[in-house]
């Protein structure tokens, strides 16, 4: 028996302010319903609530490198960012290339209990991009596998990404594709453009990126199948994109919180905690990254939560490794970028964060309506608040926190998993 | 003047024309049978050195033992400077020696940028070439060296030719030079030439006869035999015939015009063996300049306690035009 929560005076997806009965898992009653039953009562006046964020793209970094963080610290992370589903990705050591490692992955989740912990399985064996994994072994393991992707790698040889692309229809998996053209980004270190020529640092050219979703638009419409497109960044990334679905293909694509918000210009600082893959863009990109989030054109925020072990970011740039965190920051930034700019209400956040991430990942306990009934994954947030990021205050093991200092809107103060809370009073329970 | 000296374009026109005057006083101490000064007794000049380059460390270890600093020589190669070792951890060992002034020399772009701003040092941070970034003393030295055989360089045509793209000596040489006001033309086959190139103060040509008979200067680049293999050009003598200076272009300079290189040169590769030994010749003396600039930036970044030339009994023209800008 779990117990039964009354959330009183919350207003859903930024609605008008009505009760939800919590129990047994889902949502019992709304409004008048709601009343008369006895619960422990929140009190959520001035409050939002929103479906469980659901993230596609986290790196959880165990086993392996449970220095930087693990199944637990991160599934900590993702619970106070307002997350009840992450995708775990693949890059691990071993790679989670087998049934085996995606069901440890998939157990570890279980037992830290704080969000659904959903691996995504690689798609070559081992990353290297030179034959396929046993997709069909991870597809059909307790952990349920459905999306693939060797993050971090390219999946750059075409003939090996159409076969991948076609095997996996056979049980709705997904190609979730890292767009980079590695003979064009060999040491690459940031955006190329006049900035990475003042700085010296070797450029990482926007057509690298979208030479490759354009290639893998047209794979993924040859053989009918479907194509997700890892952290766009570019503004001709999401032309290709918008070109793509206007022909009616299954493709979609994720754009990172610092891709909405962040630009190259931090790349002067020479500080490696902006050091990311894909780079840190300019600012046109930004804006082109932001209206096709608000349009559609982008489906998901996805974190690309990315943990590193302090010694890993003090190096100077170039030594530097690639990544930065984002699961306890995501639902800020994404106010900050699109919901502050009128670009999106808090119903195309709840789309953009929850519904389309979970239909992507094929989860089906996530990313439903808040309905009598429905799953009771919720985040509740104070829209009201705002507050310089304290990167000291996380949950990772890691600090590799591009916002230090940085005013943000938003705080999220209550996250629920089936019922129960994991947050509470923005803190962990 | 800034704290550090990271980039050239750290130096305004002032700071700019300060370093190169005292680099004048500087030399003067060349032609002396007593090649020291006291400025620097006390203070301590740790080279770091994490990428080899034999003949700039030396160059910064003559320039502070001239100004009498202790110099501790830390070098990455074969040490426990290495990649084990963090960045951070280095700085700290540094800051623990009390260090008054880090040379750094780094593969990475950015390293002493890195260094000056984390707060791990107090001390104060000279770029002794980092990646493909910049390399201000040399700029500074080149600057000099060109000043001595063309006057104030306002209006002087500068011409830079070669690898650009990876080239730390020309990034620091075009700003540094248009600071100073020279009128600078990159020369170089597109493939050598940065993205953004056109945002820079500069002009760019990619055929090189054009420019010469302009110039006052040229400097020819080190070209790197990889290069070729990664696909920047076709071959050598492709390179050579289209970008090398040889005896037939080097007589299509003006008569005052000087050829000068950083070094290390590839002799028939971007610059033949009779160009490189001619009378036009300036690159043996860059070096011998190279020690001038140095104590000039040590000796106004670290504040030198006394005057630069007093100890010797000299008039002191750094005392004229040394005391605000240094830092006590
Ligand atoms: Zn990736």
């Amino acid at each position: 028996m779990t117990t039964t929560y009354l959330i009183k005076g919350v207003r859903p997806l930024g609605g008008a302010a009505t009760d939800v009965l919590l129990r047994d898992g889902v949502v019992a009653a709304l409004g008048a319903d709601a009343s008369g039953t006895r619960a422990e009562i929140i009190d959520a006046d001035g409050l939002i609530a929103l479906p469980g964020l659901v993230d596609l793209h986290t790196h959880l970094r165990e086993p392996g490198r449970e220095d930087a963080e693990t199944v637990e610290t991160g599934s900590r992370c993702a619970a106070l960012g307002g997350f009840t589903a992450v995708h775990a990705m693949a890059n691990t050591d071993p790679v989670a290339d087998t049934a085996g490692v995606v069901e440890q992955v998939w157990r570890l989740g279980r037992e830290a209990g704080l969000c659904d912990v959903a691996p995504v399985g690689a798609v070559t064996v081992g990353l290297r991009g030179e034959r396929l994994a046993e997709l069909g072994a991870m597809a059909g393991s307790a952990a349920r596998v459905r999306i693939f992707s060797d993050d971090g790698n390219c999946v750059s040889d075409a003939a090996l990404m159409r076969r991948a692309l076609e095997y996996v229809k056979a049980f709705d998996g997904v190609i979730a594709q890292h767009a980079q053209e590695p003979r064009l980004t060999e040491h690459a270190q940031m955006n190329e453009g006049a900035l990475s020529g003042r700085l010296g640092l070797r450029g990482w050219p926007a057509a690298a990126e979208e030479a490759i979703i354009a290639r893998d638009a047209l794979l993924a419409a040859h053989v009918g199948s479907r194509l997700h497109v890892c952290h766009v960044s570019t503004a001709g990334s999401v032309e290709i994109l918008r070109w793509a679905k206007s022909k009616g293909w299954s493709v979609t694509a994720e754009v990172t919180p610092h891709h909405l918000l962040l630009t190259d210009e931090l790349a002067t600082t020479y500080d490696p905690v902006y050091k990311v893959n894909p780079p840190l863009r300019t600012a046109e990109d930004t804006e082109a990254l932001r209206d096709a989030l608000a349009d559609g054109t982008i489906d998901a925020v996805a974190t690309d939560h990315a943990p590193h072990a302090i010694e890993d970011k003090e190096s100077d740039w170039t030594d530097a490794a690639f990544g930065m965190l984002g699961l306890e920051t995501a639902l800020r930034v994404v106010q900050e970028t699109m919901v502050e700019t009128g670009r999106l209400n808090w119903a195309g956040v709840a789309d953009r964060m929850s519904v389309r991430p979970a239909r992507i990942g094929g989860l089906a306990g996530h990313g439903h309506p808040i309905a009598v009934g429905a799953p009771a994954n919720l985040v509740l947030l104070d829209p009201a608040h705002r507050s310089p990021v304290d990167p000291t205050a996380s949950a990772s093991l890691s600090r590799n926190n591009p916002y230090a200092s940085i005013a943000l809107p938003g705080r999220v103060v209550t996250t629920f998993l089936r019922g129960r809370p994991t947050v509470l009073d923005a803190k962990l329970t | 003047m800034k704290r550090h000296l990271l980039s050239a374009a750290d130096l305004d026109r002032d700071d700019a024309l300060l370093v190169l005057d005292t680099a004048e006083e500087m030399r003067q101490l060349a032609d002396r049978p007593i090649k020291k000064l006291p400025a620097l007794r006390g203070r301590t000049v740790v080279n770091l050195f994490f990428e080899d380059s034999t003949r700039t460390r030396i160059s910064f270890e003559a320039a502070a033992k001239r100004l009498s600093a202790d110099v501790i020589n830390f070098s990455a190669k074969g040490s426990s400077v290495s990649k084990g070792e963090s960045l951070k951890d280095t700085a700290l060992t540094l800051e623990a020696m009390g260090a008054d002034g880090v040379v750094i020399r780094h593969s990475g772009s950015g390293a002493p940028h890195r260094l000056a701003n984390s707060g791990w040092i107090r001390g104060c941070v000279i770029n002794a070439g980092d990646g493909t970034h910049e390399h201000p003393t040399q700029a500074l030295l080149d600057a000099f060296t060109m000043r001595r055989h063309l006057g104030e360089l306002d209006g002087r045509r500068v011409t830079i030719v070669g690898d650009v793209l990876h080239s730390r000596v020309a990034r620091s040489n075009v700003l540094l030079l248009a600071t100073l006001g020279a009128q600078v033309t990159l020369v170089a086959p597109p493939t050598l030439l940065p993205v953004g190139v056109e945002t820079w103060p500069c002009e760019t040509s990619y055929e090189l006869d054009g420019p010469l008979p302009k110039s006052d200067a040229v400097m020819m680049l080190r070209v790197q035999q990889e290069r070729m293999n990664a696909a920047f050009f076709p071959t050598q003598r492709e390179y050579s015939r289209r970008y090398g200076l040889d005896a037939r272009r080097m007589g299509t300079l003006p008569g005052h015009a000087i050829v000068m290189h950083p070094g290390p040169m590839n002799r028939g590769m971007e610059i033949s063996a009779t160009v490189a030994d001619s009378a036009r010749s300036v690159i043996v003396e860059q070096v011998a300049n190279g020690v001038s600039v140095r104590m000039a930036v040590l000796y106004l970044l670290l504040g030198g306690s006394e005057p630069a030339l007093s100890a010797i009994g000299e008039p002191a023209v750094a005392t004229a035009s040394a005391p605000e800008s240094v830092p006590a």
